[in-house]
C-alpha cells in the first residue's frame, strides 16, 4: 500500500480526496453505500449561525458537462450541526471540515466561536456562495471584504482555517494574498461560477432564483488555471476543486498546485467516484514510484 | 441500504409512443424495494441521473421494473438502451406509499404518474380501486395490468376517446361517496394532485401524494429537490428524494 496521506495546516488526511461542501450533506446519506471513512475528509453542508430556509425550487438545472444550483444555504444552523451530526461524523469519518457562511461579520464570528468549542477538525470559510442575497460571495469578491472576514474569524478560533474562494472575480490572486495576510492557513478553490439557463418554451429561467452556481467537468479547466495562479502567488496550501471527476483530473490539479482535492458534482453522476479517484491515485503513485504526493504538488513545468 | 451498479436489462417493451418499460435483473435492490420508491438512473453522457419510479418489484425473480416517458435528452438516451445492455441504477430511494392492511384504498394516477401506483395495486389487489387519467387514447398505459391484479379500474381521458371524459376527480368523488375508502394515493401532474387532495379533504379521507422535483443526488445530500411543506404550523423545505417522494397531502404546500 502506498502512503497517500497529506498534511494541511497540521491536520493529517489519510488520502487527498475530500467530499465538497453541499454535495455530501453531513455524511449521513452516503453511509448507505460505503463507509465514509474511505474518504480523506468531508466538508460539511454550508452552515450559518441561525437555521436557514434556502431558496424556492427548482434549485438545480443540468448544463453541458455540469450543473447549476441555487440551494441558498438551506441548513439547520451551527448548533443543530454540532448537536445532531457532528458526533456521528467524528466517529465514522476522517477529517471533518465545517463550512461556514454568514450575512454579517458577526454571523461569521458567532459561528466560528461555536465551532471552536466543538471537535470539528477544521473550518472552511465560505465567502463565495453565489446563491444568497446578503453575505456569501459579497465578502469574497473584494480583497477588503475577504480580509475583514478572515481577520475576524481568525481571532474567533484557533482551529485550522481554510478560506474558500470564488472564481467570480477579476484577479483571484489578489483575494488569495489578502486572506493569506490575515492568517488563513489554507485556501480551497474554486467555488461555483455564476451562471443562468432559460427554458426557451416558457421564456423563464429554469432556476427559481434565476441564477445559480455552475459546477462539474465544465469548470475544471478554470479551476486548474486559478489553482495554478494562486499556487504561484501564495505560500499556504491549496485544496483544489471544480469539476474533478477522475483520478487523472486529481493528478492534473495537483500538478497545478493543489495538495488535496474536493469532489462534488461527480458524486451525483457516480456516488463511487471519490473511491475510484482514490484507487486511481494509488495506482498512479505505485506505477510512477511516487512516495509522497508532495512530490507532485505544483510540479507542472510551464512553457 | 442503497445499491448502485449496472444491472442487465432483461426485457424492454414499448407501451405507447415514447413510453418504455424496462425490467432489470437486480436481486439486492429488488429485495429491499417498496412500492412508491424510486431509482436514479444514469443517462449516458449526462451529468445528472434521472429519477424514475419503481413500477414493479418481483422479489422472487429479483427484478425491478421501470416505466418512463421520453421527455428530454436524458430520457432519450436511456430509451436508446436495448435488452442485454445494462442500466446504471442507484436504488431503492426515498419513502414509498404506506398501504393500510386489509382496507379499501383508491389510487389515482395521471399520465406518466400511473407507473408508481401499479405496485400498490399488486399488493392490494381487489381492495384497490384504480382511477387512471390520460390525455387521449394513444397515451393509455398499464390499464390491463391493474385489472389483472384484480383492481377495479376506471379510465378517464381528457377528450373522452376512451372511458369517462374529463377529470379523475369525478369518478373519485363517486367512489369516496360510498364511505369505504381508508386511504387515497395519487401521482401525476400538480393540478391533478391539488384537485385530488381537495376532494379527499372534502370526504375526510387521508391522502398520500407522490411528488416530482428536479434532483441532484437522489439520496438527501444536496438539498436541491425541495418542496415546501408545513408541520406543526411551521413552513420548511423538505427533500423530495429523502423525505418523500411520497408525502402526506396535508403537509404539502403546493403553491410554495
Ligand atoms: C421521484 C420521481 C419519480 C419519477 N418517476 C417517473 C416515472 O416513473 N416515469 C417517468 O416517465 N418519469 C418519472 N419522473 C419524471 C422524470 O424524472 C423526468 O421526466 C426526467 O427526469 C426528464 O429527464 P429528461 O432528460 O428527459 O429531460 P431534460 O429536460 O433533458 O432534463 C433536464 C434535467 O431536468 C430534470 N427534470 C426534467 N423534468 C423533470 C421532472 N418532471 N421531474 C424531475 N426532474 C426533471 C432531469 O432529471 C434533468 O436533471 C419522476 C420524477 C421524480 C422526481
Ligand atoms: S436530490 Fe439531493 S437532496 Fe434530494
Amino acid at each position: 500500500m502506498v502512503d497517500m496521506s497529506v498534511r494541511i495546516a497540521g491536520v493529517e488526511f489519510p488520502n487527498p480526496v475530500i467530499a465538497a461542501s453541499g454535495t455530501y450533506g453531513n455524511g449521513e446519506c452516503y453511509t448507505e453505500l460505503y463507509p465514509i471513512s474511505k474518504l480523506g475528509g468531508i466538508s460539511c453542508k454550508g452552515m450559518t449561525i441561525e437555521p436557514k430556509l434556502g431558496n424556492p425550487p427548482p434549485r438545480i438545472a443540468e448544463t453541458p458537462s455540469g450543473i447549476l444550483n441555487s440551494v441558498g444555504l438551506q441548513n439547520i444552523g451551527v448548533h443543530g450541526f454540532i448537536e445532531y451530526y457532528l458526533p456521528t461524523l467524528k466517529e465514522e469519518g476522517n477529517v471533518i471540515i465545517a463550512n461556514v457562511a454568514g450575512a454579517t461579520i458577526d454571523d461569521y464570528i458567532a459561528a466560528a466561536e461555536a465551532l471552536d468549542a466543538s471537535n470539528v477538525d477544521m473550518i472552511e470559510l465560505n465567502i463565495s456562495c453565489p446563491n444568497v442575497k446578503a453575505g456569501g460571495a459579497t465578502w469574497g469578491v473584494t480583497p477588503e471584504g475577504a480580509a475583514d472576514v478572515t481577520k475576524a474569524v481568525r481571532r474567533a478560533t484557533s482551529k485550522p482555517l481554510i478560506v474558500k474562494l470564488t472564481p467570480n472575480v477579476t484577479d483571484i490572486t489578489v483575494i488569495a494574498k489578502a486572506v493569506e495576510a490575515e492568517g488563513a492557513d489554507a485556501l480551497s478553490m474554486i467555488n461555483t461560477l455564476l451562471g443562468m439557463r432559460i427554458d426557451i418554451r416558457t421564456r423563464r429561467p429554469i432556476l427559481k432564483n434565476n441564477t445559480g452556481g455552475l459546477s462539474g467537468p465544465a469548470v475544471f479547466p478554470v479551476a486548474v488555471r486559478m489553482v495554478r495562479q494562486c499556487y504561484k502567488a501564495v505560500n499556504i496550501p491549496i485544496i483544489g476543486m471544480g469539476g474533478i471527476s477522475t483520478w487523472e483530473d486529481a493528478i492534473e490539479i495537483m500538478l497545478a498546485g493543489a495538495c488535496a482535492v474536493q469532489m462534488g458534482t461527480a458524486i451525483f453522476t457516480d456516488p463511487y467516484s471519490p473511491l475510484k479517484v482514490i484507487d486511481g491515485i494509488a495506482d498512479y503513485m505505485e506505477q510512477n514510484g511516487i512516495k509522497s504526493l508532495s512530490e507532485i504538488v505544483g510540479q507542472c513545468q510551464e512553457w | 441500504m442503497y445499491y448502485c451498479g449496472k444491472y442487465p436489462i432483461i426485457e424492454k417493451k414499448t407501451l405507447a409512443k415514447g413510453v418504455y418499460s424496462y425490467i432489470i435483473d437486480a436481486d439486492e435492490p429488488a429485495d429491499e424495494a417498496q412500492p412508491g420508491q424510486f431509482a436514479m438512473i444514469s443517462a449516458p453522457n449526462y451529468t445528472l441521473r434521472r429519477p424514475i419510479s419503481i413500477c414493479g418489484i418481483d422479489k422472487e425473480r429479483g427484478t425491478l421494473r421501470f416505466v418512463f416517458e421520453v421527455r428530454g435528452k436524458g430520457t432519450e438516451e436511456i430509451a436508446s438502451l436495448t435488452e442485454g445492455e445494462s442500466l446504471d441504477v442507484l436504488a431503492p430511494l426515498g419513502n414509498g406509499f404506506r398501504i393500510p392492511d386489509g382496507k379499501k384504498i383508491v389510487v389515482v394516477g395521471g399520465g406518466i404518474g400511473v407507473p408508481p401506483l401499479l405496485g400498490i395495486s399488486r399488493c392490494s389487489g381487489e381492495l384497490c380501486t384504480a382511477i387512471l387519467g390520460f390525455r387521449d387514447y394513444s397515451k393509455i398505459i398499464l390499464e390491463d395490468e391493474f385489472r389483472e391484479n384484480g383492481s377495479e379500474t376506471i379510465l378517464c381521458t381528457d377528450d373522452g376517446s376512451v372511458g369517462q371524459k374529463g377529470l379523475v376527480t369525478f369518478p373519485l368523488a363517486e367512489v369516496l361517496e360510498k364511505g369505504e375508502t381508508a386511504a387515497v394515493m395519487a401521482c401525476g401532474p400538480t393540478p391533478m394532485l391539488k384537485a385530488v387532495v381537495k376532494m379527499c379533504e372534502l370526504y375526510k379521507v387521508p391522502c398520500q401524494v407522490s411528488l416530482e422535483q428536479r434532483m441532484g443526488c437522489g439520496v438527501g445530500a444536496c438539498v436541491t429537490c425541495s418542496c415546501l411543506t408545513v408541520r406543526n404550523g411551521k413552513e420548511f423545505y423538505s427533500r423530495v428524494c429523502k423525505d418523500g417522494p411520497v408525502f402526506n397531502a396535508e403537509e404539502v404546500k403546493f403553491d410554495g
